[in-house]
C-alpha cells in the first residue's frame, strides 16, 4: 500500500494494517504455544542427543588431554627424523603424571588404534621409568624398547595430536590414514564394513522390491472388490500389522527351523530329502523371508489408499478405446498408481535399512546387517564413538531418503491404518 | 469380482491366475500367526506338530505352557507384563496430551515453519530405531535416567508422539473451525471449548493415536535393551531373551495372548476409523 493513499483507521485510532498484524502475530504465538512443549521436548531428549552423537563420533580429546606438554613440544617438529630431546622429556613428564593416576593402560589403548605395537612398548616403559635417572631422556626411553627409537611410533603419536578426528567414520568405511598421513583401504579380506554397508543396501533393495510385487495386487484386489469382502481381507492385512513384532518373527523362526514345518512340507512333495533339509534360518533367506511379511502391510496400505481413489471408470473407457486390458493397465491405470508406489517403497526401503530385530534373529552370519554391528559396538565392544559414528552414516542416508519422501509424498501425507 | 460374460478365455485364465496370486500372498501374511495358535497348546516341549497332535489325539494337547506362563517358577512374566502396562499406560498418556496439543497449534493456519516443525516432530518414527536407541541412551545416561521406569516412559513417549501427531492432524483437517468461533462468541473461553466442543468431535483420531502409541510402546525392544536394567525388564524384552536363546514353547503362550490383545487393538481401531468416517460424512 502506499503512503500517499490515506490510511484506514480501526475504532481505536490504530492504523487497520498495523491492528492485522498485531492479531496475526498474536495467533502466530498461541498456535507456537501450543506445538512448543511437544518441540522442546523432543528438541532436549532427541534431537540434542542426536548432535550429541555427532560430536562423540568426531571427539579425540582423550589423547590430547593425556599428553598436552608432549604435543606442545611437537608443535615445532617437522616428522622427518626422531624429535629431539625436549620432546622426549615433555613425554616423560606427561607419562609419569599418567602412571601416578594409572591412566598409562587408557593410553596405549588409545595409540593402539593408530598403530599396532605400542601396547607391549608402553608397559615396559612404565616399568622401566621408575629408574630413570634426570636428564637425558631421549637416550633412556630409546633404550627401554627399539620400536621407541623409530620414528614412525612418534609419527603416529602426533597424528593424534588434533582434537576431532575422521577416524571413526573412516573406519566405518573400512579405511584408515596410514603413515604417510593419506587415506587407504584396509586389506581386501578385513572390508567387514563395507560388506555389511552393501548387504544392507542389497536386502533393504530386494525386501522392497518383493514387498511391492506382492503387495501390487492385493492391494488391486482390496480397492476394487465390493466393501464388504474388502473389509474382511483387509484384516489378513491389519492382524500383521497390529501384532507384536516379535510374535511375527517367533512365528517365522518355528515355520523356518530344520525340523519346521516349511521344511516338512518341502520333504513332504518330495522337494528336499529329509536328511538333507536345507538351512532356511540364520541365514540371508531367513532375513529375506521375515522381514517381506513384517514390512509388506506398510506397502499395502499407501497403495492401496491411492488405488482406492481411481475411478474403475477410466479402465473401462480404457478397454472401450480399443485397448485391450492389459494396455488399459499399463497405460491408464499404472501411472495413476505411482504416488503410491513411491510412497510405500520409500516407506518400507526407510524402515528395511535400519532394521534390528528380525535380522538379529533369524538372520545369523550372513543376514545380520549395519543395525546389527551399531547393537554390537554399543553393548559389546564400547565403542560408542565408532557406534555413534555408523549411526550417523545410516542416519544420513535415510535423512536423504526421508527428504525424497517429503518432496514426492508430503510428510503430512502420511496414512496410518 | 464376477467377470462380464463376453470375457475372452485368456483374459478369464489370467484372472484366476491373479486371483491364485492374491490368495497366496494373504496366506503368506496371515497364515505365520496362525501357526502359533496350535503350537502353544502342545504337550511336548517341541516346537513342531507332533504326530499326536496331527492325528488331533486330545492327549497331545495342553495347558501346559500357559500354566507355566503364569505359575513357572523363576518366572519372568508377570513382572514383565507388569512393568509393560505400566510403561505403555504412562507413555500412552504422555504421547497422547504433548502430541494432541502439538496437533491443534500445527493444524493453526497462523503456524509458522509448519513443514520444518512437522519434520522435527515425526522425526523418531523415521530415523531408525537403533539410532534413536543409542540417542536416547546417550541422554538418559547424562540425565541419571537410565535402567529407571521413568526413562523408558519418556523414551516410548518420543517414540509414540509422532503417531498422535498424524493421526490427530489428520481427524483436524475435516474439521469445521466454525464451531469454535461460535463457542467463542457464546462466551466460552478456550479450554472450555476445546474440552466440550473440539475434543469430542476429534476424539476418534486421538483414541486411535494413542493405540498406537500404546502398541508402539507395548512393542518396543529396541530402544529398552539400552535402557532397561533387571528390575524393568518388558514383555518384549522377555521374548527377545527367550528367542535368542532358547524358543520355549512358553513363549508361544506368550505370544498367542499377544496375538489376542492385538486382535481387540485392531477391532477397536477399526471401529473408531468407521465412526470417524461416518462423522465426517455428515459433515460434509
Amino acid at each position: 500500500m502506499s503512503s500517499e493513499t490515506k490510511q484506514i483507521l480501526t475504532t481505536d485510532g490504530i492504523p487497520l494494517e498495523v491492528s492485522l498484524k498485531k492479531a496475526e502475530r498474536k495467533n502466530k504465538i498461541k498456535a507456537f504455544l501450543l506445538v512448543a512443549p511437544l518441540l522442546f521436548f523432543l528438541i532436549i531428549t532427541y534431537v540434542f542427543p542426536i548432535g550429541d552423537m555427532l560430536f562423540r563420533s568426531v571427539d579425540d580429546k582423550m589423547v590430547t588431554q593425556m599428553l598436552p606438554k608432549t604435543f606442545k613440544a611437537m608443535e615445532t617438529w617437522d616428522g622427518q627424523e626422531l624429535p629431539d630431546e625436549e620432546v622426549f622429556a615433555a613425554f616423560h613428564e606427561d607419562f609419569i603424571k599418567l602412571v601416578e593416576d594409572k591412566r598409562e593402560g587408557k593410553l596405549s589403548t588409545q595409540l593402539n588404534y593408530t598403530k599396532n605395537g605400542f601396547k607391549s612398548i608402553i608397559k615396559k616403559l612404565r616399568r622401566k621409568s621408575k629408574t630413570f635417572e634426570e636428564g637425558n631422556y631421549k637416550e633412556q626411553i630409546m633404550s627401554v624398547h627399539k620400536r621407541w627409537a623409530d620414528v614412525e611410533y612418534w609419527r603416529a603419536i602426533k597424528r593424534r595430536a588434533p582434537e576431532f578426528t575422521s577416524q571413526k567414520y573412516l573406519k566405518g568405511m573400512d579405511m584408515y590414514v596410514n603413515e604417510e598421513g593419506k587415506i587407504v583401504s584396509v586389506e581386501e579380506d578385513r572390508r567387514i564394513h563395507r560388506v555389511l554397508w552393501l548387504r544392507t543396501l542389497e536386502i533393504a533393495f530386494f525386501v522392497t522390491v518383493f514387498c511391492f510385487l506382492m503387495a501390487y495386487p492385493i492391494a488391486h484386489l482390496l480397492a476394487t472388490l465390493p466393501m464388504k469382502y474388502s473389509n474382511l481381507l483387509m484384516i489378513c492385512v491389519l492382524l500383521p500389522f497390529w501384532t507384536s513384532l516379535l510374535v511375527r518373527t517367533a512365528s517365522w523362526m518355528i515355520l523356518l527351523q530344520q525340523q519346521g514345518i516349511v521344511n516338512d512340507f518341502f520333504v513332504g512333495i518330495g522337494l528336499v530329502a529329509d536328511d538333507n533339509r536345507p538351512e532356511m534360518m540364520y541365514n540371508k533367506t531367513g532375513s529375506y523371508v521375515a522381514m517381506t511379511q513384517i514390512l509388506l502391510p506398510f506397502m499395502v496400505l499407501p497403495l492401496y489408499s491411492v488405488m482406492k481413489t481411481i475411478s474403475p471408470s477410466l479402465m473401462r473407457a480404457g478397454k472401450s478405446l480399443g485397448g485391450t486390458p492389459f494396455v488399459a493397465f499399463w497405460k491408464v491405470y499404472f501411472p495413476l498408481t505411482i504416488p503410491g508406489i513411491g510412497a510405500g517403497c520409500l516407506l518400507v526401503f526407510i524402515l528395511a535399512i535400519g532394521y534390528y530385530i528380525t535380522p538379529a534373529l533369524v538372520g545369523g552370519a550372513s543376514g545380520t546387517l549395519i543395525s546389527n554391528q551399531i547393537a554390537f559396538h554399543m553393548k559389546s565392544t564400547l565403542d560408542w564413538s565408532f557406534a555413534s559414528a555408523m549411526g550417523l552414516m545410516l542416519l544420513s542416508g535415510v535423512l536423504v531418503i526421508y527428504w525424497l519422501y517429503n518432496k514426492i509424498v508430503g510428510i503430512d501425507n502420511i496414512k496410518l491404518g | 469380482m464376477a467377470l462380464p460374460k463376453y470375457t475372452e478365455p485368456h483374459y478369464r485364465i489370467w484372472h484366476y491366475i491373479y486371483l491364485t496370486i492374491c490368495a497366496a500372498v494373504f496366506f503368506f501374511l496371515i497364515a505365520p500367526l496362525f501357526v502359533i495358535f496350535p503350537l502353544s497348546f502342545n504337550a511336548e516341549e517341541f516346537l513342531s506338530f507332533s504326530d499326536g497332535m496331527k492325528s488331533l489325539d486330545p492327549d497331545a494337547f495342553s495347558l501346559r505352557w500357559y500354566k507355566d506362563m503364569i505359575y513357572g517358577t523363576k518366572n519372568p512374566w508377570g513382572l514383565a507384563a507388569k512393568n509393560s502396562f505400566i510403561i505403555a499406560i504412562f507413555a500412552t498418556i504422555g504421547s497422547v496430551i504433548l502430541g494432541t496439543v502439538a496437533a491443534l497449534g500445527l493444524s493453526s493456519r497462523h503456524m509458522p515453519y509448519k513443514g520444518l516443525i512437522m519434520a522435527v516432530l515425526i522425526s523418531p518414527m523415521i530415523v531408525p530405531l537403533i539410532i534413536s536407541g543409542v540417542a536416547i541412551f546417550f541422554f538418559m545416561a547424562k540425565a541419571g535416567l537410565a535402567a529407571t521406569h521413568t526413562g523408558i516412559v519418556l523414551a516410548h513417549i518420543i517414540l509414540g508422539t509422532p503417531f498422535v501427531v498424524i493421526t490427530v492432524t489428520a481427524t483436524l483437517s475435516g474439521f469445521d473451525h466454525s464451531v469454535t468461533r461460535a463457542a467463542a462468541s457464546l462466551g466460552s473461553d478456550p479450554v472450555n471449548t476445546f474440552m466440550k466442543i473440539t475434543l469430542p468431535l476429534i476424539l476418534p483420531g486421538v483414541i486411535s493415536g494413542g493405540l498406537f502409541a500404546f502398541v508402539t510402546s507395548f512393542d518396543e525392544v529396541v530402544v529398552v535393551l539400552f535402557l532397561a536394567g533387571l528390575e524393568n525388564t518388558t514383555i518384549p524384552i522377555q521374548m527377545w531373551t527367550g528367542l535368542r536363546e532358547q524358543l520355549s514353547p512358553t513363549i508361544l503362550a506368550v505370544a498367542t495372548c499377544l496375538i489376542i490383545l492385538s486382535t481387540l487393538i485392531l477391532v477397536t481401531a477399526e471401529l473408531l476409523r468407521r465412526r470417524s468416517e461416518r462423522l465426517r460424512g455428515i459433515n460434509r
